[in-house]
């Protein structure tokens, strides 16, 4: 109820030999590979969890890099064609006076999954071996990484919208660049990572039982 | 120790718990990491399945109505949302496209779906209808796949980058599209795990 006290030695499912349904949250006897009532699979903890978020990560970095390189608008007005990658729109917004928008893509496009990179690897890295950092702290970060992650999607989104409304043949078009399709993979696969990590795993090897 | 009918496991932490019914208006919460278990709503189920079929409705005007409106004087040009994930379509960009799709139409549309199918019998006292579990657990997973609410902010963020080459409008389409956006985020927060499975599983056994 709220605003029972949390305490940190609760019993869990693992201790008790059951497993717990994620999905449903049904609970059942150890073993039970899948869900009756749900049909999802059953896993006590999931073994693999730390090997598939880092890998999903690595394959986010690669097609980042690319995605800050290449263009990832291509316009031509009267014949001439100039390119846009994903800091030269920003720059360009932000000539405009338009800051908040330009804060917003910056935010987006570059900050979010710079600091996805960050915080995955830091919880994945925390959670391997015993720790004394506060649980509910862990759970803070990885929650807020998994729910901002989809806005980076913003930039893929508005090269989509552009392309579709600015095509006056000779005067003005808009074409996507391949930093568009590597962006969005990028975006994709951190998303992944976020979504492999198992936070059970946050409360396995806490050092020091706190009090919070 | 043998697993019963009231027992529940928070799905983020695994800490067991003892649940009964839950008093209406009052939340339940896991006593390890804070996370929402059950909520006390008995009306929520009808009101998750009424958002649902109405954000299902206003999705076909979304579809055949024209979404934005650019003019400069000598050109016209309009787009629907269709056009819109459709740009992508030529060459190495075709895979961009259908992502798009997925995203913006076609997973909003079956989360929608899974739960109309999962949840509407149990709004109007009837059994549940097969496959309900799994259409429910689906809606579930594909939750941070259905991205329409960020489609509408790189809208937002398209108008002001055309706002010098052409004057633009919006569409029927587009307030729909808006609406859709405001109801799911409403159905959203009407969903607890741990009642709406309980409820299922009553509809289930009846």
């Amino acid at each position: 109820m709220d605003g029972t006290r949390q305490s940190n030695n609760a019993l869990t499912a693992r201790e008790a030999g059951l497993v717990g349904c994620r999905h449903c949250t049904r609970v059942m006897p150890r073993g039970t590979p899948k869900c009756p009532r749900c049909g999802g699979t059953l896993e006590s903890r999931d073994a693999h969890s730390l090997q598939r978020v880092w890998a999903w990560m690595i394959a986010g970095i690669l097609f980042f890099i690319p995605a800050n390189i290449y263009p990832m608008l291509i316009t031509t007005t009267v014949g001439r064609a100039s390119e846009q990658t994903i800091i030269g729109g920003v720059i360009e917004l932000a000539h405009h006076g338009a800051y908040g928008v330009a804060g917003i893509v910056f935010v987006a496009s570059i900050l979010i999954p710079v600091g996805k990179f960050v915080a995955i690897g830091y919880l994945a890295n925390v959670v391997r071996k015993p720790h004394g950092e506060k649980p509910k702290h862990l759970l803070h970060l990885f929650e807020f990484v998994e729910w901002i992650g989809r806005w980076s999607m913003i930039d893929v989104f508005v090269v989509a919208i552009l392309v579709a409304l600015v095509q006056f043949n000779i005067i003005a078009t808009i074409n996507p660049g391949i930093a568009a399709v590597c962006f969005a993979l990028s975006v994709v696969f951190t998303m992944l990572s976020a979504l492999s990590f198992d936070s059970r795993i946050i409360w396995d090897r806490i050092e020091t039982l706190s009090d919070e | 120790m043998t697993p019963t009918e009231d027992m529940v496991c928070c799905p983020v932490c695994d800490a067991l718990h003892e649940m009964g019914d839950v008093p209406d208006g009052q939340r339940a919460r896991c006593i390890r990491c804070g996370t929402v278990i059950a909520v006390g709503r008995p009306e929520a189920i009808l009101r998750i399945v009424v958002l649902a079929v109405t954000a299902l409705i206003l999705m076909t005007i979304v579809v055949f109505y024209p979404f934005l409106e650019l003019r400069n004087g000598v050109f016209d040009s309009r787009a629907s949302v269709f056009e819109t994930v459709m740009s992508f379509s030529e060459g190495v960009m075709a895979p961009l496209s259908v992502a798009v799709a997925i995203f913006v139409i076609v997973l909003p549309v079956s989360r929608l779906g899974l739960l109309v199918w999962a949840l509407g019998p149990l709004s109007i006292d009837r059994n549940a209808l097969p496959g309900a579990a799994r259409a429910l657990r689906w809606a579930e997973v594909l939750k941070p796949w259905a991205m329409a609410e960020i489609f509408m902010v790189g809208v937002a963020v398209a108008l002001i980058k055309l706002a010098d080459l052409a004057t633009l409008s919006m569409g029927p389409a587009f307030w729909s599209f808006t609406a859709i956006v405001v109801i799911t985020a409403l159905k959203d927060t009407q969903m607890s795990k741990h009642s709406i499975w309980t409820a299922l599983d009553k509809a289930t056994m009846r």
